[in-house]
């Protein structure tokens, strides 16, 4: 794993001219796609708070029991918590960290992080955008006005602050952050991995330049002739992608945009159950919903039908007039 | 029915800081009750004010009845101009495009710091708050108006840790940091509403809230208060502005 803040130039290099960047067909399964992540990797997440999670990622490297994981995300909810109870992770760099906003602080995340034995690591929510922008630009830092002045920069030494050269205004560096593995779930991609975001895009372009391999699971896979009709709409380019992974629902309990809301009664009883024990409750929780269920479409079960159809309503009803 | 049980407190939090935002107005609001008092705004005096969210949506124009559960959420982008990566619309903050910051607090100071993100040492916190999320960069880089409930506990002489930066320690010291744009301009409570000295950055009370008493607004905070001397009383919601407010969120999510 990589010993530095920063990869080096040149390492950054080789470990791209040793992928397999050819128009190839690189569709898996979700269990082989879990492979790719193995123990200690920096893991980057894409989507923000509850919108287009890649949950059922998620959901596998939980049930493969990955240990050592360093989670990034520009916002984290319930994930974060899983990532933390499970015990797949130790460390998560974002800028926020709760289960949502309606539902105030998160037991799971107080309990880890208060205990000192897991690593809450904040930064502004632009910084980690400027963090991903950089590591997709192959530069070691970009500069950034926010940050400077308050508490947070002091319990950062990663991010530097300097005189401009330009102008001698005081200004932040904050490192280029490359996960070995980016984590993304997207609306619909074709077989090669050029991916189609619909609605709000968060840092997942960025954060899929930036990573030194990209897991991607959609919705739906389509033809290489239909994105090849609106290339417009395609946001992350094959290249960039080592694993196609089509689940359905993929996001779920969280929402994918033009396609479902989140599952708000499946969130609120979590919540409830993690939060009146986050290490039984989340015990409890994980039993249930990730180890149990023998497949993805046996987790859908569990939140049900009802649930799936009525967020299902609600999400396609944004292209409604 | 008396003055004080025609609304409740988020209600009049809402509405006195729809009243701060001006038609034409570019803002950039925070969840909860920012965004639903810059709907407010823009469904009342402000039409054409243009509303920003953090998950990436420029000209939001939110749904009544259909509040998103955070920034991030689909319901953000209906009918908006458009929509775009959520660093790239921060960075318009940083480029100057956003006349307002709009956000919520938990814990304030005199100097208008913002903590969101430890209680207690942050070394060995009490509780481990969520954080900046783009409260950080919302008040780095830009003019601010702050929602929240008044409470002795939220209002301290010394935030325990300056999650977003107001002026810091007063006078000069948010331009020395070099934080070069911005500050805390508003604070809205459910007592009154408050400034800062343009010399010493201490707030200070300019418009006591219908009902509320001078003592009641220093009573609720842990430190001194100044009182401007142009202090007058706030005009009471009107109808309009309450059922504008209550049509847009009917299930009481924001104004509980």
């Amino acid at each position: 794993m990589p010993d530095t803040l920063v990869e080096p130039y040149a390492r950054l290099r080789d470990n791209m001219a040793q992928r397999d960047r050819s128009l190839r067909e690189k569709v898996v399964s979700l269990e082989e796609a879990g492979r790719f992540v193995q123990d200690g990797m920096k893991v980057g997440v894409g989507g923000s708070t509850m919108s287009r999670t890649p949950m059922a990622m998620i959901w596998e490297l939980i049930r493969q029991r990955r240990k050592d994981l360093s989670i990034s995300r520009c916002i984290v909810s319930t994930d974060g918590d899983l990532v933390f109870g499970s015990g797949i992770a130790n460390h998560v760099v974002t800028s926020w960290f709760a289960q949502g906003i309606l539902w105030g602080l998160s037991k799971v995340m107080r309990h880890h992080v208060e205990s000192g034995n897991k690593r809450f690591e904040e930064w502004s929510h632009m910084a980690v955008g400027m963090r991903f922008r950089a590591g997709g630009m192959g530069v070691p830092f970009l500069p950034i006005r926010a940050m400077m002045g308050s508490d947070i920069v002091g319990q950062r030494p990663e991010a530097k602050q300097i005189d401009c050269p330009f102008t001698g205004e005081k200004i932040l560096l904050v490192p280029a952050l490359n996960p070995d593995v980016a984590l993304i779930h997207v609306q619909r991609c074709d077989p090669y991995g050029n991916a189609q975001i619909d609605g709000l895009q968060f840092m997942d372009i960025d954060l899929a330049l930036a990573a030194n391999s990209v897991i991607l699971t959609t919705e739906r896979i389509v033809s290489n002739d239909q994105i090849r009709r609106s290339p417009d709409q395609t946001k992350i380019p094959f290249f960039c992608v080592d694993a196609v992974v089509e689940v359905p629902y993929g996001s779920a309990p969280h929402e994918c945009y033009g396609l479902y809301e989140p599952m708000m009664r499946h969130m609120e009883a979590y919540v409830a159950q993690v939060n009146g024990d986050p290490v039984k409750g989340m015990q409890e929780y994980l039993d249930r919903y990730f180890y149990s269920p023998k497949s993805w479409t046996e987790y859908l079960s569990l939140i049900g039908m009802e649930e799936l159809l009525e967020a299902t309503k609600k999400g396609r009803s944004i292209y409604n007039d | 029915m008396t003055e004080a049980q025609r609304y409740t407190a988020s209600e009049i939090l809402a509405i006195l800081s729809a009243r701060q935002l001006r038609d034409g107005q570019v803002v950039f609001a925070g969840i909860g009750v920012p965004l639903l008092a810059a709907t407010l705004a823009q469904r009342t005096r402000c039409p054409a004010l243009t509303i920003l969210f953090e998950g990436g949506v420029i000209g939001a124009f939110v749904e009544p009845g259909k509040l998103p559960p955070s920034t991030n959420d689909q319901r953000c982008t209906k009918r908006a101009n458009m929509v775009l990566g959520s660093a790239d619309v921060l960075l318009l903050l940083q480029r100057g495009y956003v006349d307002v910051g709009f956000m919520g607090g938990a814990q304030i100071d005199q100097y208008g710091n913002l903590n969101s993100s430890f209680i207690g040492d942050p070394a060995s916190p009490k509780t481990r708050l969520p954080g900046t999320g783009g409260g950080n960069d919302i008040s780095s880089l830009t003019t601010m108006l702050v929602s929240m409930k008044h409470e002795k506990r939220r209002f301290v002489e010394k935030v325990d840790f300056i999650t977003s930066p107001g002026f810091i320690r007063g006078g000069t010291t948010r331009k020395d940091a070099g934080l070069l744009s911005g500050g805390m301009w508003r604070v809205i409570t459910e007592l009154a509403v408050f400034g800062f000295d343009e010399r010493t950055r201490r707030m200070k009370v300019l418009a006591l809230n219908p009902g509320v008493t001078r003592e009641e607004v220093q009573d609720n905070t842990g430190f001194n208060l100044d009182f401007d001397e142009k202090m007058h009383v706030t005009s009471p919601p009107t109808d309009h502005e309450l059922e504008t407010l209550r049509v847009l969120d009917p299930e009481r999510l924001f104004i509980a």
